[in-house]
């Protein structure tokens, strides 16, 4: 046995000697970005139950695939799903060339590509979701409408600046404030853009706190936030089982790409007010989340190469992302001050800025700044209506955009 | 049908996309979102309308059905809830605010409920 010969083969094949070829510097970034990441999910509790899934990901992937090394022992090969995408090659949407070649990441990576999980993330939503608001006091819908301002925005941005169709669709959507719909639309439209825009959805979700309360003191008078909402009616249980099944008609007969997303949405918020399926809703919210957030989060990162993150590309999303949030808020913020005039005072713009989505987060910025200008001011379950009407919002966003440019 | 519409009226800008296509599908698309959800809050206040009629009706049969009885007598039979330390007096606070107000005292104090006495709750104005 040739001692040098065994160790020089052991350091070729190391990761640290693929550092050093073409291009390995690049992964050492990606490792750097992904501790940045895991140090923002675990110290300052960004999202963290994806973000450190996610920061993870991006380190496996960026440990074991270098563009100019030996990628066989690679956890996610980026080449197996150019492949899968390229219409020319014999591996063109081929499951089986990914379960062949592919390492644990591209296998988990399957559940994404096929829209799996966000759908499964949907049906774990919708069986944590009251609607109980939304259906009390349905103007809210309006709301959630005017809070998807920043999609379109973002996406009329993102063709501007040099995106195609595709792309800025699945960009655009990051303004709806919903990372599985933004994964679900990205994996279809633009799917090597996938890992900055998750990770530029599930970023600025994170820090609605930050982003939201300045845009909301800008756009209104102390005399607006001031304002105390009257009581909503009660909902009754009969009609609290028969929305979902309307929204699940309406939605999916007016737009039927959405139908993975509302049709798993509404099947888990039945599940959670039929009152005879407890087990199942209970599975769902619980168990079946946990799961799906680990394969989502750890297969999300994995799609950070290197040699595709590193690009001027990346800082564009993150830029136009930030701005889709603002636009968004900004949306629901105007239509709320509108029916603030309209309705003589009696609603607080405040709860228009919870129409992005993020479920509970942008909701509970409305109660926080809504009290800070009045002690005694009780916005959460007005906020939550117009908070789970940009879900639906969001979801019907990414159908059209999906329905134009699939 | 819808989708098949949007299909073919944007198939051939898909990939490269003008700044006034773009314009045009950002628009069409809010206008989407924004249509669909009114139709749906149309809905929404139609079934709710139908709920509301038919709670109002079998409200009225059942006051109806049984003679209402003198005010002071319901008053005077209120039952203490367990635990409870008696009767709040609400002065133009609904019943959930109060609810809600209590508690949240009740945690800032952290208290248990059961071991505060509110003696009223009245907004000021």
């Amino acid at each position: 046995m040739d001692i040098l010969e065994t160790l020089k083969t052991l350091w070729e094949s190391s990761g640290f000697h693929s550092f050093l070829i073409d291009g390995g510097w690049k992964n050492l970034i990606m490792i750097a970005v992904s501790c940045v990441l895991l140090y923002l999910g675990i110290k300052k509790k960004f999202e963290p139950l994806l973000l450190v899934g996610i920061a993870f990901g991006c380190l496996l992937v960026n440990l074991s695939y270098f563009t100019g090394g030996d990628t066989s022992d690679a956890l996610y090969h980026v080449n197996l799903w150019d492949n899968f995408l390229n219409h020319d090659h014999e591996d063109y949407h081929s499951y089986g060339a990914i379960m062949r070649n592919g390492g644990l990441l591209d296998i988990l990576y399957i559940g994404v590509k096929a829209g799996i999980y966000p759908s499964l993330i949907f049906l774990g939503v919708g069986a944590m979701t009251d609607f109980g608001p939304l259906i009390s006091n349905p103007k809210s819908l309006l709301l959630g409408a005017a809070a998807q301002m920043g999609v379109f925005l973002a996406f009329f941005g993102a063709v501007c600046l040099g995106f195609t169709g595709n792309e800025a669709a699945s960009i655009g959507i990051i303004g709806g404030a919903d990372g599985p719909t933004a994964i679900f639309l990205t994996t279809r439209l633009a799917p090597h853009l996938l890992g900055p825009i998750a990770i530029a959805a599930y970023s600025y979700m994170a820090l609605i706190p930050m982003i939201q309360p300045p845009l909301m003191k800008l756009l209104t008078t102390k005399k607006e936030r001031e304002v105390k909402m009257e009581q909503t009616r009660v909902v009754s249980k009969t009609e609290k089982i028969i929305f979902p099944i309307i929204v699940a008609m309406f939605v999916i007969l007016l737009l039927p790409s959405t139908a993975p997303l509302v049709g798993c949405l509404m099947l888990g918020n039945l599940w959670r007010e039929c009152g005879v399926t407890e087990r199942l809703s209970d599975t769902v919210q619980n168990a079946l989340m946990n799961i799906v957030t680990v394969f989502l989060g750890i297969s999300v990162g994995a799609t950070t190469a290197a040699d595709r993150f590193l690009s001027l590309e990346t800082i564009k999303i993150v830029v136009l992302g930030l701005t889709a949030f603002c636009f968004s808020t900004v949306g629901g913020l105007l239509v709320g001050k509108i029916m603030y005039a309209v309705t003589g005072g009696k609603i607080n713009p405040l709860i228009g800025s919870a129409g992005v989505s993020a479920v509970p987060m942008a909701a509970r910025v409305s109660q926080m700044e809504g009290q800070k200008a009045n002690p005694s001011n009780f916005l959460l379950m007005h906020a939550m209506g117009p908070n789970v009407a940009g879900v639906i919002g969001s979801a019907i966003a990414a159908g059209f955009l999906l329905a134009v440019f699939k | 049908m819808f989708d098949n519409m949007l299909i073919s009226a944007a198939a051939e800008t898909a990939d490269e996309l003008s700044i006034g296509d773009a314009a045009l599908t950002a628009v069409f698309g809010y206008a989407v979102v924004f249509s669909g959800l009114v139709i749906l809050m149309i809905v929404l206040y139609c079934t709710g309308a139908i709920f509301k009629s038919k709670d109002a009706k079998a409200k009225a049969a059942a006051k109806k059905a049984a003679p209402a009885e003198p005010v002071a007598e319901t008053k005077a039979e209120l039952p203490l809830a367990p635990g409870s330390a008696g009767h709040v007096k609400l002065f133009d606070v609904p019943d959930k605010e109060a609810a809600m107000i209590m508690a949240i005292v009740a945690d800032k104090m952290q208290k248990p409920l059961n071991e505060l006495h509110f003696i009223s709750i009245k907004e000021v104005k």
